[in-house]
């Protein structure tokens, strides 16, 4: 349903638009714990990016960067990191999701919950970009004319 | 000025909120309803709570609205019918709510009361330990992601079980 748009104005804006969307979109996952943001929203952002691709610059060209199979394991990875996360604290002799004992990379106390934190941050990132883009993708399939 | 501001705002949300259900274009009234997903987050933003303020911002005023206008353009029809005048039991019925939770309103904590019982429970342990324990100079991304991240496991499980199945859901080729 979703086809190039006709101005070249809009495409070009658009190819210039995204990587300053991307890159913003890691840089609220990794502030997340230091400023707003994180990786809800951080995902959001980063799913917004190839939303914005589908909408400008036709089905085709998103289909062509993304692929649905890969959106699914992508969003199924962000999901896993954060349960593994938690089952690492476990496995290593505290609570589920105790980030206070992941002193194994050399951090000790808050600077390995902020660690725990960080990497679980990733993992919603990835689970929320990966669905929202997932749906995005199915719903721009069909439909009988472009916006 | 912030509260003559906080006042603007939430005048504009009545009158969008209002405008939404009654414009008979659909695609208006998914415009509307990200106008007011947008000034929802001004409103949170008014009242500090940033992080909220970004969510709305980015999921009730972006992803939500793109979203509704694919879905539009998959289904018919565009516009909503003809409407028909309200039912006297239910325009009683809504009154009738309308008028106990008027009622109710002065029970509720004054707006950004410090002392209102949500803010005594155990925000004052997070605002004093916080960051001495987790590290995370933002206090809410130290509740969402280690105190309380229990609850945020289970919502990105959610976010993601909900995407796969609209993914399914939706037909995968062209009709």
């Amino acid at each position: 349903m979703i086809r190039e748009h006709d101005s070249v104005i809009v495409t070009t804006l658009v190819r210039m638009l995204v990587p300053p969307i991307q890159l913003f979109a890691l840089y609220v996952v990794a502030h997340g714990h230091g400023s707003p943001g994180g990786g809800f929203q951080g995902g959001v952002i980063l799913a917004a990016a190839y939303i914005l691709i589908g909408l400008a610059l036709g089905r085709e060209e998103l289909e062509r960067r993304v692929r649905e199979g890969r959106l699914l394991i992508l969003g199924a990875v962000g999901v896993l990191i954060f349960a593994l996360t938690g089952v690492l604290g476990l496995v290593l002799g505290g609570n589920l999701l105790d980030y206070g004992v992941l002193s194994i990379v050399g951090v000790r106390g808050s600077a390995a919950r902020a660690l725990g934190i960080f990497v679980i941050e990733i993992g919603v990132a990835l689970g929320v970009a990966g669905a929202l883009t997932l749906i995005f993708c199915r719903l721009a399939k069909t439909g009988e004319e472009a916006l | 000025m912030s509260e003559v501001l906080n006042a603007l705002f939430l005048a504009l949300l009545v009158i969008l909120a209002g405008a939404a259900v009654r414009v008979r274009d659909l695609v208006g009234a998914v415009l509307i309803l990200s106008a007011y997903g947008l000034t929802m987050s001004l409103v949170w933003a008014g009242m500090g709570a940033v992080d909220v303020a970004f969510t709305e911002a980015v999921v009730g005023a972006g992803a939500s609205t793109v979203f509704f206008l694919a879905t539009l353009l998959r289904t018919l029809p565009r516009e909503q019918p003809r409407e028909r005048r309200a039912r006297p039991a239910t325009l009683v019925g809504v009154l009738l709510l309308g008028g106990l939770l008027l009622l109710a309103i002065h029970e509720f904590p004054a707006w950004s009361d410090p002392s209102s019982p949500a803010s005594l429970h155990v925000s004052p342990r997070y605002l004093r330990d916080g960051y001495r324990e987790t590290g995370a100079p933002n206090i809410v991304t130290a509740v969402l992601a280690d105190y309380r991240a229990y609850d945020t496991l289970i919502e990105t499980v959610v976010i993601f079980t909900a995407g796969v199945a609209c993914w399914l859901l939706l037909p995968r080729r062209e009709p």
